[in-house]
């Protein structure tokens, strides 16, 4: 009850005039940064820190966590329009995300992004205040094993699901392993499948294969049939946000269960990016139009999006509890933190505990304060498809180089996403999916550090990740994900019902 | 190269030899990769796998799906269909040959120069816009891109001689 | 006359000018003329970003340089993406770097090919402590439960949770092997601060952490501070973990525990750089020290403040390479030359 009384007092501070109107200048350069290929929410940060030494360490918080806000909406934005997923946690909202701005309903997608987004926010803030001393214990049983069982359930959860032949899904995904490795391999400090470049020290970064297989890639396909973008049906009309909206509360029960995942993905530091793919693949699973999945249904949006959000909020709590920054955004904002003097850390909520329940009040504010920012500009957004593709294109092409380069400050990246382009062209021509390759390229090196942790940890024994009711739940979760088209066709069989869906090939 | 190639207006290289051509790329990338990973060790060591293990293994997975795609492709008949017809090929081209030339001549450049005289003569030369037009937008875009990124966010991005000439 | 007073007055106001121009002159020395780029050489949320986000702050809110600073972190490769960017930098007098080990440790262990002799010194800010941390929670209280319990156990058994791979946690590790005659079982993780959260919750029984990546859970009763790994006890006298300082805990050596490891934390430049540049820079970290936020940071995370710049502060480097050389190759982390 205690707590309940500090967030009204919370909401009493944030709801000054002064305070709501940093809250929009947050939003909106938040939105720019995720807009901007190669921008993200800690450029955003690093540009305002200075303004914020004038303000009480409250308002210069409530002003860059909206940063942080506004970046997150900010990535669905080229992810629907062009392709394009700025950050890793927005890969999946591209695959119903782009063919719905095809089909012209880029002002359905985006509506539906945004309001997802929102809703998965508020969905882990209401969490973070009611149980917030519970939600950084279980982060702590977090080891290893734990957080590879993660990863596995991840992978399990969307293999699978696409239509391609199974050896050309495989073929992708352990590509994806194979990149994901080179570079220093953390766990001996040893270089690995560099072979004395000094350019691929630092490996294939993600964003780079992403802006390239899906960004590049796109605009040849674009390009070989014939100069347009398909989008120009779009509706410029705020109407769009009311008519989509009356469509959205019929799928409650995706939003809860997106919700759910993200919430504890985002606890355990699985991070975003997981629950984005886990639940995308468990929605197709799931959902009565499963098979209308990446042909732009409004559900494999919402999924994503709402998981996604729900995570990336959620991780803001072991950040401020524990001290450690789940993203590079995250990492300002405990910079941010030590200057003025607020150590992050479980005493933080007992000593600050204006600045915290503050900051969790601005967690609300500052959602919806973006989610309207948003939303009135979907029709803006949505008339960018009305540009000439050969005006677009080449500003696309332009944008990407810029993305590519700042990952590493380097220009050899820029060649690679080229190259990656090409390749996306003639793997998307030729039927190798592309999403488990850019998964494994996200994941793959994560997971298999955790692996190796835990098998350091337990001399080798793989008894280790049944050792728990913990990590024995979540792998077996796994093992039915990875089984559940089996599963499935099993009891479709019984019911003599139809061929599994492996007819496209 | 192709012997149905004469039969229909659509003509270009076959979808059955592309399919093997991806296939023996993909292929070659793994051994590239298995050798790698037999230089750093690809054993299980007191501590659990080797640097190399992973990359081995999946590198290994990677050459038997290879195998595998490669068998499908070879056993089925070559049903004529076309990858892309050379009219396309050619569209496809036209957007890879200018980036590719843009990704080229960046360091020496720098990124404004180069992006000014891509988005100016993608509008030209593919757009068939007029002059004028081209070179507004060409500049337009290199221009904001520098406000943005320089002035305002403070990311540095590859500068060539027109820049230090203006003393950045 | 008037006329004459007036030529009189127009030359020594003349030479008054002239005189003060002269006198600004030397000291108009070197200003940056872009934003200063902080290059981490290490993930975020360590030490080394900690700092470097710090002085940042600290730059910007006392307005100690008109350009404004940006951190920018380079951890690829252990680190050797960011050396390697400042090395190839030849000549650029607004990128820093700030160090942590692998600063030695990295082309010894890896073979990517830099050393600091490639570099410019600036200023060493402060040397980093080093503790042995467990969890509250564990019946071994001190070093010599600690070293009992280490000794039952069979070898491999005892886990040890550091930052990175033969780095500066994996030295000392083998230190610490070497003191108690057991083998431990060392697991690398990303950062110092998910290492201090692995071993609040228990996924491992020791840590070597620097204190400011333990201090929150220090404070919060969750971990137990055993011994210090430096020649003397630390500095800091204020009460922060209950009813105990960082001066109370005991040095290593005293409990029995030959061990002694101290870290850098200062700042390189490109090579090629002209000295009035790296002296801009020296002048700027002498004002830095001087602010509030930066002994906070300091008390914080106990820091040694020892302050080196110029000649003396090259001589450091270089033995401290020296010892480093010695240390990885007792241990058997140096890079296989093929």
């Amino acid at each position: 009850m205690e707590d309940i009384g500090n967030l009204f007092h919370g909401f009493s501070v944030v709801l000054q005039p002064y305070n709501i109107v940093l809250m929009v200048v947050g939003i909106v350069l938040g939105v720019i940064v995720g807009v901007l290929p190669g921008l993200g929410g800690a450029n955003g940060v690093a540009i305002l820190l200075p303004l914020t030494f004038s303000m009480s360490p409250t308002s210069a918080i409530i002003m860059l966590s909206c940063i942080y806000w506004g970046a997150l909406f900010g990535g669905a934005i080229t992810s629907i329009l062009f392709n394009i997923p700025g950050e890793p946690w927005s890969v999946a909202t591209t695959f119903d995300g782009y063919p719905m701005a095809q089909q012209g309903k880029a002002g359905e997608a985006l509506t539906a992004a945004f309001t997802s987004s929102f809703v998965g926010a508020l969905f882990a803030v209401i969490m973070i205040t009611l149980v917030a001393p519970l939600v950084a214990s279980f982060a702590l049983r977090f080891g290893p094993a734990e957080i590879f069982s993660v990863y596995f359930l991840a992978f399990c959860s969307f293999v699978g699901l696409s239509k391609e032949p199974p050896f050309k899904t495989v073929a992708s995904m352990m590509l994806g392993f194979a990149l994901g490795a080179v570079g220093l391999d953390q766990m001996t400090g040893q270089l690995r499948l560099t072979f004395g470049f000094e350019t691929l020290l630092t490996g294939f970064d993600f964003l780079i294969a992403v802006i390239g297989l899906f960004g590049i890639g796109e605009i040849l396909l674009t390009m070989e049939e014939g100069l347009s973008f398909r989008g120009k049906a779009a509706k410029i009309d705020l109407k769009v946000v009311i008519n989509t909206w009356k469509e959205l509360p019929r799928y409650w029960m995706l939003y809860l269960r997106s919700c759910l995942i993200g919430c504890w993905m985002g606890i355990s530091p699985a991070g975003a990016t997981p629950a984005s793919f886990m639940s995308y693949g468990i929605a197709k699973r799931i959902s009565k139009h499963g098979k209308n999945f990446g042909k732009g249904e409004i559900e494999g949006v919402i999924a994503p999006e709402t998981a996604a959000h729900a995570a990336g909020t959620a991780a803001l709590l072991p950040m401020i509890s524990l001290g450690v920054p789940g993203s590079p955004t995250a990492a300002v904002l405990l910079g941010g933190l030590l200057i003025w003097g607020l150590q992050p850390g479980p005493l933080l909520f007992t000593e600050q505990k204006d600045f915290v329940w503050g900051l969790i009040a601005s967690m609300y504010m500052g959602n919806i304060v973006g989610l309207i920012v948003v939303l009135t500009c979907v029709p803006l957004f949505a008339a960018i498809l009305r540009i000439p593709f050969s005006v677009i294109a080449p500003i696309i092409l332009v944008l990407c180089a810029i993305g590519a380069y700042t990952v590493h400050n380097n220009t050899f990246d820029v060649v690679m996403m080229l190259v990656f382009g090409v390749v996306g062209y003639f793997m998307k021509k030729t039927n190798y999916p592309l999403a488990p390759m850019v998964l494994a390229i996200v994941l793959g090196d994560k997971a298999e550090e955790s692996f190796r942790q835990s098998l350091l940890a337990s001399q080798g024994s793989l008894g280790v990740f049944f050792s728990n009711a913990l990590v024995s739940t979540i792998m077996t979760l796994g093992l039915i994900a990875l089984f559940w088209p089996m599963i499935q066709a099993g009891l479709s069989r019984l019911r003599g019902g139809v061929k599994g869906p492996r007819t496209a090939a | 190269m192709n012997e149905t190639a004469e039969e229909s207006a659509g003509a270009g290289p076959s979808q059955r030899s592309v399919e093997i051509g991806v296939a023996a790329t993909i292929a070659i990338l793994a051994v590239i990769g298995i050798i790698g990973a037999l230089r750093v060790g690809t054993g299980w060591s007191a501590e659990g796998p080797r640097a190399g293990f992973f990359p081995f293994y999946i590198c290994i997975a990677i050459l038997i799906s290879c195998a595998v795609n490669l068998a499908h492709v070879l056993r089925t008949e070559n049903d004529g269909a076309v990858f892309a017809s050379w009219d396309q090929i050619n569209k496809v081209l036209q957007v890879v040959v200018p980036t590719a030339v843009y990704v080229g001549i960046i360091p020496y450049s720098g990124i404004y120069v180069a992006s000014a005289l891509l988005v100016a003569s993608f509008m030209k030369v593919l757009g068939r816009y007029g002059w004028a037009a081209s070179a507004a937008v060409g500049i337009a875009v290199p221009l904001f891109t520098f406000v943005a990124f320089e002035k305002w966010f403070l990311v540095p991005l590859p500068k060539g001689p027109l820049e230090h000439l203006l003393g950045y | 006359m008037s006329a004459t007073s007036k030529v009189l007055t127009f030359g020594v106001a003349a030479c008054v000018g002239g005189a003060f121009a002269l006198s600004i002159a030397p000291a108009k020395a070197w200003e940056p003329t872009h934003p200063i780029e902080i290059i981490v050489p290490a993930g975020t949320g360590g030490g080394a970003d900690q700092m470097a986000r710090t002085m940042q702050g600290i730059i910007t809110k006392h307005n100690l340089s008109k350009q404004s600073v940006v951190v920018i972190n380079k951890s690829g490769g252990a680190g050797g993406e960011g050396f390697l960017d400042v090395k190839n930098s030849k000549g650029n007098a607004h990128k820093l770097i700030i160090t942590l080990s692998n600063l030695f440790t990295t082309p010894l262990a890896t073979g990517i090919p830099f050393s600091w002799k490639d570099m410019t010194p600036v200023a060493m800010m402060a040397l980093d402590e080093f503790v042995l941390w467990t969890n509250a929670e564990k019946p071994y209280k001190n070093v010599k439960d600690y070293v009992a319990a280490v000794k039952a156990a069979p070898d491999n058994t005892f886990k040890m949770g550091g930052t990175g791979s033969k780095q500066e946690d994996q030295i000392i590790t083998v230190a610490l092997e070497k003191a108690t005659g057991k083998k431990m079982t060392y697991i690398p993780y990303k950062g110092g601060g998910e290492v201090a959260v692995q071993l609040v919750g228990n996924h491992v029984d020791s840590t070597v952490n620097n204190p400011i990546e333990a201090v929150a859970h220090w404070r919060a009763g969750k971990l137990n501070a055993l011994c210090v790994f430096d020649s003397k006890k630390l500095d800091y006298q204020e009460k922060i973990a209950g009813d105990k300082a960082w001066g109370d805990i005991p040095t290593c050596k005293s409990e029995g525990l030959d061990v002694e490891y101290l870290m850098l934390r200062g700042f390189f430049m490109a090579p090629g750089v002209k000295p009035d540049e790296v002296a801009y820079y020296v002048d700027m970290f002498k004002k830095v020290r001087e602010t509030p936020e930066w002994k906070d940071l300091m008390k914080n995370g106990a820091f040694n403040t020892t302050f080196m710049v110029g000649d003396e502060y090259a001589k450091w480097v270089a033995s401290a390479e020296k010892l480093h050389e010695g240390l990885m190759k007792e241990a058997g982390f140096l890079a296989k030359t093929n």
